[in-house]
């Protein structure tokens, strides 16, 4: 039966019988961090996964012609890739870091909500397998990209339905967490602990959940309006009913812009944590930060239109897109200067967290100047569509978000394990993934510049040496993260005992409980002064 | 059952999340199945609408058996309110797309059709448009009729909500309950003279994208008075059964809050979809 858990704190025959072992004990959890790993694990499987279709993809790509699959599967494994990667791998992961850390980071007891906690992972499972068994369907699975857009999506077959069903779900997954994590943050705060003293990673996250809860529910507005134009007979993206299929573009993008700094934004709040602890000094710049992140979500609701540079718009519309997108590029730009101001003249040491925090700003920072390339129009009008869009968004996405991650579980695993990870492995890890990763992304610059067109399996015989590099070091890439799962697993296993602030500079309050956490903590919230 | 009300109350473990992920799993999946015609699906959303059913009712009687058991402090109480406030934010979002359909195809997509004359030479854009390729003309909705009695009547509800309230803070159990059956019944008359409108309509929602923009607005907010309906219904019974003090009446301002946000909804449907 329900009780008040805080008031049992080293009451261990409460704690046996209050949690239930084994599968029950993860079903039926109201625990941050067990569903923290839950979601971490989740997203873990679905990068496998994705990153498998990824492999296919380069596969086919290996060398110019048809050598393992028709177009259309071609077209349902970048589709697939692009929509697991993004609602399996990458948000799950930011939201099972959330789960573990902001709880403790401002001394808050558990989720303000645990039950909806749970909820929102345990509604991840339909959605990932309506996207998953989509493959198995008639017609096979989606085909027209992972923004679905009309008429491909409106003409496509049964697994279309499938995943609009499994966007409204993952929607509603999204909505009530995040409305979980910005009430927690709210509410749940330690005493004196106000909102300018949170840890950067709260805060992103903080603004990152209102992103959340603001764009979601678009997205299942447009998807929604797909769903009555296939099967009700609606005419919202038909001419001839006085629709348009742009209009489809219109309502995505304004969902699909903020959801790119949905990804991004929990990934500099990590870059905030990891760098000032191996630099050893404090974040530079605090208060810009968080004016910088604040900034950044604002305007990540009027740029939209920088994707449809191509579909027609009037050139006003086009100019006002443009230059709103490059002004993204100066709060941005802040945070870059405070991560090097905060480096300046530090004593840094470089273990595998710092890393990979180092590279990705390094990295993000190129993928962010080929996206300011990207916003300027008449630039855009030459790469709409072609590779050297694909190496942008693999540059802020995988060198930005997804290494992020990975710094942010090395950095953050013994506190979990209560063990050490295995840091020469670790840094194995690191490098293999930087330098895979830049051999595959690096060469589709040059290859887009030179208008090779992206989601078409076969290409012209002049880019035949390029993919094939961008080839082989994506199967090194995919190999590559088998070790990192290698790593993990070892690290939970065993390993050198891990103290309670595991890193000589890191401070705040995740560090001043025991390493591995126990399974509740800050049951009376702690004081700052 | 301890009752520290000094901490914040955690649930312990709960089969609820599980239960509504089967239940969303079981009507989508089941949804997705029977628009292709595919066997069980029909079946498949049964099972799911019982089983979702089955949990709302199960998991807000837990709540509701917290709260009246007084686990809840004034922190937790805190917790609800921030999450009611941001939830009607992600409903206004979810409205906020459709109007913003409803805005590009007035503004923008009938024109650029007018303006390109190449499928459909002679299209004029004027609004309401069943679109070029329309072949009947069609009546469409006048705001001076039932639509202007609707907002009457949702308006007068709001108004009968809140003096419900006042009962409550006054402790007056009567003028609460009394508030409470006006404001469902009020309800209730709106959605009767919807669907009173929805038969006799010269339209339906394939008559281009006016029957398309029309149907959703409407039908969406239709179910979210629906949805406040019920809502209000077991506030309702609630209080019938001595829940609520002047002090302690969260359910009631969130279920307050969110038929005032289908208010809301309602004048700018009233203005922009049937008026102008």
């Amino acid at each position: 039966m329900s009780t008040t858990t805080a008031t049992h704190h080293d009451d261990h025959a409460h704690d046996s019988h209050g949690h239930p072992t084994g599968l029950m004990r993860w079903v039926k959890s109201t625990n941050h961090k067990d569903i923290g790993t839950m979601y971490l694990w989740f997203s873990f499987t679905m990068f496998l996964f994705a990153g498998g279709l990824a492999m296919l993809i380069r596969a086919e790509l290996f060398q110019p012609g048809l050598q393992f699959f028709q177009p259309e599967f071609f077209n349902q494994l970048t589709t697939l890739h692009g929509l697991i990667m993004i609602f399996g791998a990458i948000m799950p992961a930011f939201v099972g870091l959330a789960n573990w850390q902001v709880p403790l980071m401002i001394g808050a007891p558990d989720m303000a909500f645990p039950r909806l906690n749970n909820m929102s992972f345990w509604l991840l499972i339909p959605a990932a397998f309506l996207l998953l068994t989509s493959f198995f369907v008639p017609g096979g699975a989606v085909a027209g990209g992972w923004t679905l857009y009309p008429p491909l999506s409106v003409q496509g077959g049964m697994s279309v339905d499938m995943t609009i069903f499994a966007v409204h779900i993952l929607g509603i997954s999204s909505i009530v967490g995040s409305i979980n994590i910005i009430t927690t943050i709210f509410n749940m705060r330690a005493p004196g602990m106000t909102l300018m003293k949170m840890p950067m990673f709260v805060w992103t996250w903080l603004i990152t959940a209102y992103l959340l809860i603001a764009a979601m529910p678009v997205l299942a507005g447009a998807v929604t309006m797909l769903l009555t134009d296939r099967h009700f007979g609606t005419h919202f993206f038909n001419a001839a009913g006085g629709g348009d299929p742009v209009l489809f573009q219109h309502v995505f993008w304004f969902f699909g812009h903020p959801e790119v700094y949905i990804m991004i934004l929990p990934a500099f709040g990590i870059l905030s944590t990891i760098i000032p602890t191996f630099a050893r000094k404090p974040l530079f710049g605090y208060a810009s930060m968080v004016y910088a992140t604040t900034a950044i979500a604002v305007l990540s609701f009027v740029v939209w239109a920088h994707h449809m540079f191509t579909t027609g718009m009037p050139v006003a519309g086009q100019l006002f897109f443009m230059y709103s997108t490059m002004l993204i590029s100066i709060p941005t730009g802040v945070k870059v200067f405070n991560w090097l101001a905060t480096m300046w003249k530090g004593s840094m040491t470089f273990e595998t967290p710092m890393l990979f925090a180092v590279a990705v700003v390094f990295l993000f920072t190129i993928g962010g100047f080929s996206g300011l390339v990207c916003s300027i129009l008449p630039v855009d009008i030459q790469l709409q569509d072609t590779y050297y869009v694909v190496a942008h968004f693999h540059y802020v996405l995988f060198s930005g978000a997804a290494m992020a991650i990975m710094g942010g579980i090395y950095y953050w695993i013994p506190k979990w394990t209560g063990h050490m990870y295995d840091e020469k492995l670790g840094k194995v890890h690191f490098w293999l993934t930087t330098i895979a990763f830049n051999v595959t992304f690096f060469p589709m610059h040059f290859t887009g510049l030179a208008g090779m067109p992206r989601r078409i399996p076969d290409y012209a015989q002049q880019f035949a040496e390029f993919n094939m590099i961008s080839s082989l070091g994506a199967f090194a890439l995919g190999l590559s993260q088998l070790l990192f799962l290698y790593v993990v697993i070892k690290c939970i296993r065993g390993g050198a005992k891990a103290t309670n602030q595991v890193w000589e500079g890191a401070h705040g309050l995740e560090w001043t409980v025991p390493s591995p956490a126990p399974f509740h903590t800050f049951e009376t919230p702690p004081v700052l002064k | 059952m301890s009752q520290n009300t000094k901490n914040y109350y955690l649930p312990g473990p709960s089969f609820w999340p599980a239960i509504a992920a089967t239940a969303l799993f079981l009507l989508a999946g089941g949804f997705a199945m029977a628009l292709n015609n595919i066997a069980p699906g029909k079946l498949l959303m049964v099972a799911g609408g019982v089983i979702f059913a089955y949990l709302l009712f199960g998991w807000f009687s837990e709540v509701i058996g917290e709260s009246i058991s007084k686990v809840y402090n004034k922190q937790v109480d805190k917790s609800f309110r921030w999450g009611m406030g941001w939830f009607i934010f992600s409903e206004v979002m979810f409205f906020f797309g459709f109007f913003g359909a409803l805005f590009y195809a007035r503004n923008v997509s009938l024109h650029w059709l007018a303006d390109a004359q190449l499928l459909w030479p002679g299209f004029v854009a004027s609004w309401p448009s069943a679109g070029p390729a329309a072949k009947e003309a069609f009546t469409p909705m006048a705001a001076w009729g039932i639509p202007a009695i609707n907002t009457l009547i949702l308006l007068s509800s709001g108004a009968t909500l809140t003096w419900a309230h006042w009962g409550l803070m006054k402790n007056n159990r009567k003028q609460l309950a009394m508030g409470l059956i006006l404001t469902i019944a009020l309800g209730a008359t709106f959605l009767f003279l919807q669907a009173h409108e929805y038969a006799e309509a010269g339209f339906t929602i394939k008559t281009g994208i006016y029957g398309a923009t029309f149907y959703m607005l409407t039908g969406f907010h239709g179910l979210h008075v629906t949805l406040g309906a019920i809502m209000l219904t077991v506030i309702l019974i609630r209080v019938l059964k001595g829940h609520f003090d002047s002090h302690n009446h969260f359910g009631f301002e969130a279920v307050a809050w969110y038929w005032h946000f289908v208010d809301v909804v309602w004048l700018f449907l009233f203005i922009f979809v049937y008026w102008l």
